[in-house]
């Protein structure tokens, strides 16, 4: 392979005439204008594109998110005391429903005692005068029977009398057999 | 190249120098070994202490990596 | 430097001797080119060269993760942003931690200082790519700028108290000079070892990776060279993560001493 010989005089003396280095290119004085110029300008062109749009924008960024989540946390627990409070009233509810029911199977029950004790009582009444006007019939059939028997008596006494061929007066008769009703 | 007492001498200058390389190497391994023999006695407050490892790593190596330059020196700037 | 064959020794692509048999120009991929003409055109400053593309690259890939990425601004995120708002709450969270809330307003310079280690890290991981990051110039500007930052907003925050970082109370009175002269030291070695760290890792792991692709070129040996390029290439991976988050939790260390010398 044919290398083109080089200008040496205008490479510099770091450069022999292969193109290949001399010594260290790092300690190749001609060549530190060049990197430090590049640099200063790599270094300045990065910290102007950091301060003036990147910096900013990420810090921004990175303030919105913990924003936002702390936002998401505090909502979270809003929604979470939401729920608890939520299922307290439903127990709540529950409790006073349950307690509601209570009371109204308690009314009912002393409603219907009310109403049974009343037709109870009633009953109670009209079997007593019921059971008092049958005493009263029986006492009066009694009564009736028992001077029926009188009246028998008295007429088969009568009856007797005159057929024994004597005369008897009414009231003697009564008397006899009225003692003698009574006497039984 | 034959009998060229300076060179033979800078050869030797160099290869001496870079054994101060590996011998830089004996001092960051000491680092980081007692860095480890301490981060399993106390493993909670290893995490906090990584960048004073690495300061002293950095400042162990530094070193070696004088000897280094003298080394490359040696080889190509004499 | 007349000679180059004779200044670079075997590796060196232009030595004779080594053109017919194995070949390793392990440095050759780090080399600035000028992307239009030819080869050996003289790179001025403002030539356009591989340098401008492979970081107008990292340009693009911050502009399609942070402004397209994002644009939908959604509450639930897609992938893209959730890669984007990622990114953003790590490096946050890392100031945050490290230097201090009062910090943050030095977000948006150390993130520019990552996004744009980390896509150059990355990007320099395609095959037949250039990446600035090795480069001693890039990553001495990125750490003298941050020792300038921190040097400067140190004094500003704290005026003449910001010195007490080198004045250390807890010790004795007596060995305070020497650890003052200590503590100088090694405050401006930082960015030294601070830029050469970044450098030294991404050059020295590319370097690997033509080394073993070059003994691939030997037969015998090439499963084993692709295996291990493989393995390389995994390393890399991870090496070109860790040396950013390294780099800006570093700056972070750093502005933690200018905002708060004395702790």
């Amino acid at each position: 392979m044919e290398i083109e010989p080089i200008d040496l005089e205008a490479a510099g003396y770091c450069v022999n005439s292969l193109g290949s280095a001399i010594g260290m290119p790092q300690l190749c004085d001609a060549w530190f204008a060049n990197q430090i110029f590049w640099l200063v300008v790599a270094l300045v062109a990065i910290y102007l594109i950091l301060t003036k749009v990147a910096l900013p924008r990420v810090s921004a960024t990175l303030a919105e998110r913990s924003g936002t989540i702390s936002n998401d946390l505090a909502a979270a627990e809003d929604l979470n005391r939401q729920a608890t409070d939520a299922e307290k009233a439903y127990e709540k509810a529950l409790a006073d429903a349950r307690a509601e029911a209570q009371r109204i199977s308690g009314e009912a029950r002393a409603a219907i005692k009310a109403d049974l004790d009343a037709a109870i009582a009633d009953a109670d009444k009209r079997i007593a005068a019921k059971s008092a006007e049958s005493e009263k019939q029986i006492a009066e059939v009694r009564a009736g029977a028992a001077a029926s028997v009188a009246e028998v008596a008295r007429d088969v006494a009568a009856e007797i009398v005159t057929a024994l061929g004597m005369q008897a007066d009414r009231s003697t008769i009564d008397a006899a057999v009225s003692s003698r009703v009574k006497g039984n | 190249m034959e009998g060229n007492i300076a060179e033979i001498g800078q050869f030797l200058g160099a290869g001496l120098a870079a054994m101060g390389s590996g011998i830089a190497a004996l001092g960051v391994g000491n680092v980081a070994g007692n860095f480890l023999a301490g981060a399993l006695r106390n493993p909670s407050a290893a995490g906090g202490q990584t960048a004073t490892l690495f300061i002293g790593i950095a400042f162990a190596e530094a070193l070696g990596i004088f000897s280094f330059l003298v080394a490359l020196l040696l080889m190509f700037a004499v | 430097m007349a000679d180059p064959v004779a200044t670079t020794g075997v590796l060196t692509a232009g030595d004779p001797a080594h053109a017919e048999g194995l070949s390793f120009h392990p440095m050759d991929q780090f080399m600035v080119k000028p992307l239009f003409g030819d080869y050996g055109d003289p790179v001025y400053w403002y030539t356009i060269t591989n340098v401008t593309l492979w970081m107008a690259l990292a340009v693009l890939c911050v502009v399609g993760l942070f402004v397209l990425g994002t644009s939908r601004r959604a509450i639930i995120p897609n992938r893209v942003q959730s890669v984007a708002e990622l990114a953003y709450g790590f490096v946050y969270k890392m100031i945050e931690d490290v230097t201090g809330r009062d910090a943050v307003k030095f977000f948006p310079y150390v993130f520019t200082l990552f996004l744009f280690i980390l896509f150059a890290n990355f990007l320099a991981l395609i095959p037949s790519s250039f990446s600035p990051t090795s480069h001693i110039a890039v990553t001495g500007l990125l750490a003298l700028a941050v020792f300038l930052t921190v040097t400067i907003v140190g004094f500003v925050k704290n005026g003449a108290s910001f010195l007490g970082l080198f004045w250390v109370t807890s010790a004795p009175l007596a060995i305070r000079p020497v650890l003052a002269v200590i503590e100088l030291i090694s405050y401006f070695v930082r960015p030294v070892s601070h830029s050469i760290r970044l450098a030294g890792n991404l050059t020295a792991g590319h370097a690997v990776l033509k080394v073993f692709a070059g003994f691939a070129q030997v037969a015998a040996i090439s499963p084993l060279a692709v295996l291990g390029v493989t393995a390389i290439y995994g390393l890399e991976v991870l090496v070109a993560f860790i040396q950013a988050y390294v780099f800006t939790i570093l700056t972070c260390v750093y502005l933690k001493d200018a905002l708060h010398p004395n702790h």
